[in-house]
């Protein structure tokens, strides 16, 4: 293997770094426009159709254009918001972009799950929108949530392999530019066996925690 | 209490307009418990579903306590709602919660103070009888614990109305007994008036004191359970009384009246009240010339008052039996000839109709 052990640390540095900003804000955006999804859609709380309208098809756009695409088309915007559009950083902007959402659409089954009595029953109290999502929809939903942030999670780690594109770093940048075009499949073994282990971690710390939220006996 | 005048509910559905309510006309007593029955589909979901708003109106309105509730302001709605506890059929309660969480949530919403939750949940779930089973999540329930809990969390609200949808539909007979004794004692001991709906006529016989049965999303007979149950009007209300009071006549007894013969006669009578207690029958062999056998009967009992009907057989005279009949008329028990032909009992496509009714 030709790589160094510094190259590899800070490769997995980096994924690390993308992984967890971008799952930070992509979740934030995933989850706003998850619980728009469904609160203003028919029948629901905050029934409104131009706003499930407009959000529903916007979504559906993001969710469409393949990431390596979105990287370099956003680019323009990324520099506009964080100053560059090349490095790690800048490569967080169309990560957040993809996953949010992605996200979304996870956030929105899950919480359609949530048996439609439980709302009524919200509704019978007199429970304010807001208290029907906070204390009624997201509790209810927590350990399907859960499992969808980290499926969420696993894609974003498979779409920081394409940061490389933008300078960005990371595993998968090591396994191109080191293992697949030097002809190292060395590195390329390395750097797919330490992916493998970052999701089957993720994987069981999500299953993990799944379980101990839904209290079932 | 709750007054419902011509409220009337559209609903729009692959541009169909769908009438569940049809210009509803009813009052509920202070205090009432209060039965609505009918076969799904009918219209009594919506109909309680209009107390609270999870259903407005199309047309008409409904008075809560003399109030309009489509005319309140949104905070003024919600403050309103407290006093109106809702029961489900499926209970309706948070798995990702504790039965004291659950219980605590009408407070917790309304932002009461920790300490004031925890004694009044405790109360709750004493009345209901659940107090062992406070930090449980919902999962570890039975579906009358289940029910028990959902009941603590209407009423710890203090409401003055409690609304019951289908609230025993998903639970064994003997589950649903005991929830009913729980209702009977949340009216007596907090004097809460309660709205059921229901299509289990059986229910209402348990514990409503009036009831309204409903077809096509109409009201169509309406009255004191008694009245109902004693006098039924229409058919559907018929039915709905025959899967508790089985007062339909047995086929071997109409085997018997083909072999008719003149001097053997058989009759239905019905006994409502304290009449039950009279010896009418042994009265009626010992004054007039006819021998009387029992062929069937049954007696129930509904609002503590009694109810029974028995099918005799007199054998004799048939004048002297014209004298006996007229004897128990004049007795205040309702009395009628059972006849070959003519009786609706006998019409198969009915009979098979009510079997299909009562399961």
């Amino acid at each position: 293997m030709e790589v160094s052990s510094e190259i590899l640390l800070n490769a997995i540095w980096e994924t690390l770094y993308m992984v967890s900003i971008g799952l930070f804000f992509g979740a934030i955006l995933g989850f706003i426009l998850g619980i728009i999804l469904v609160v203003t859609r028919k029948g629901h709380i905050l029934e409104n159709k131009w706003v499930f309208g407009i959000v529903n098809p916007i979504v559906n756009i993001f969710r469409s254009i393949p990431f390596i695409i979105l990287l370099v088309a956003i680019i323009p915007f990324t520099r506009l918001l964080v100053g560059t559009a090349i490095g790690t950083t800048a490569a967080i902007v169309p990560l957040v972009l993809h996953i949010g959402p992605y996200i979304s659409r996870l956030v929105e089954n899950s919480l359609l799950e949530v048996d439609g009595g439980i709302v009524e029953a919200a509704k019978a109290m007199g429970a304010t929108p807001f208290q029907v999502i906070r204390k009624f929809l997201i509790p209810e939903a927590f350990p399907s949530l859960i499992l969808s942030v980290t499926t969420a999670t696993i894609g974003l780690i498979g779409a920081t392999a394409m940061a490389g594109a933008v300078g960005g770093g990371g595993l998968g940048d090591v396994a191109i530019t080191y293992g697949y075009q030097r002809f190292d499949d060395m590195t390329i073994l390395v750097t797919v066996i330490l992916l493998v282990v970052f999701v089957q971690l993720i994987q069981m710390i999500g299953n993990k925690l799944e379980r101990h939220f839904r209290h079932i006996s | 209490m709750i007054e419902f005048i011509e409220t009337t509910k559209d609903y729009h559905i692959h541009n169909q307009v769908i009438r569940a309510l049809d210009h509803v006309n009813l009052k509920i007593n202070k205090g009432d418990i209060f039965g609505v029955i009918g076969f799904s589909g009918a219209g009594k979901s919506t109909l309680i579903r209009t107390v609270n708003l999870l259903e407005v109106p199309t047309e008409g309105k409904v008075l809560v306590d003399g109030k309009d509730l489509t005319q309140l302001s949104k905070k003024e709605l919600r403050k309103e709602k407290k006093k109106i506890g809702m029961i489900f059929q499926h209970f309706n309660l948070l798995q990702s919660k504790t039965v004291f969480d659950n219980v605590a949530m009408p407070l917790s919403l309304a932002g009461v103070k920790k300490e004031e939750i925890k004694s009044r949940v405790n109360e709750v779930l004493e009345f209901v009888g659940l107090e062992e089973k406070t930090n449980v999540y919902i999962n570890q329930l039975s579906g009358g614990q289940k029910q028990r809990v959902g009941i603590a969390r209407a009423l710890i609200t203090n409401p003055k109305i409690l609304l019951c949808d289908e609230a025993t539909s998903a639970l064994d007979p003997q589950t649903t007994k005991s929830i009913l004794n729980l209702l009977k004692r949340v009216n007596i001991e907090y004097g809460i008036t309660i709205l059921i709906i229901t299509h289990e006529m059986g229910v209402i016989h348990e514990i409503c004191n009036r009831v309204a049965v409903m077809e096509k999303g109409r009201i169509v007979e309406t009255g004191s359970v008694l009245d109902i149950f004693s006098d039924p009007k229409t058919q559907t209300t018929k039915n709905f009384v025959q899967s508790v009071v089985r007062d339909e006549i047995p086929d071997s007894i109409f085997e018997q009246l083909e072999q008719a013969n003149p001097n053997e006669r058989i009759f239905k009578l019905k006994f409502i009240g304290v009449d039950v207690g009279q010896p009418v029958v042994s009265e009626v062999a010992k004054k007039f010339n006819v021998d009387i056998s029992v062929l069937f009967g049954n007696i129930t009992e509904l609002q503590q008052v009694p109810f029974g009907n028995l099918i005799i057989e007199m054998i004799g005279d048939s004048a002297e039996t014209d004298k006996a009949v007229q004897y128990i008329k004049n007795r205040n028990v309702q009395i009628e000839e059972v006849i070959a032909d003519g009786s609706e009992f006998r019409d198969p496509s009915k009979r098979d109709l009510g079997n299909l009714i009562y399961g």
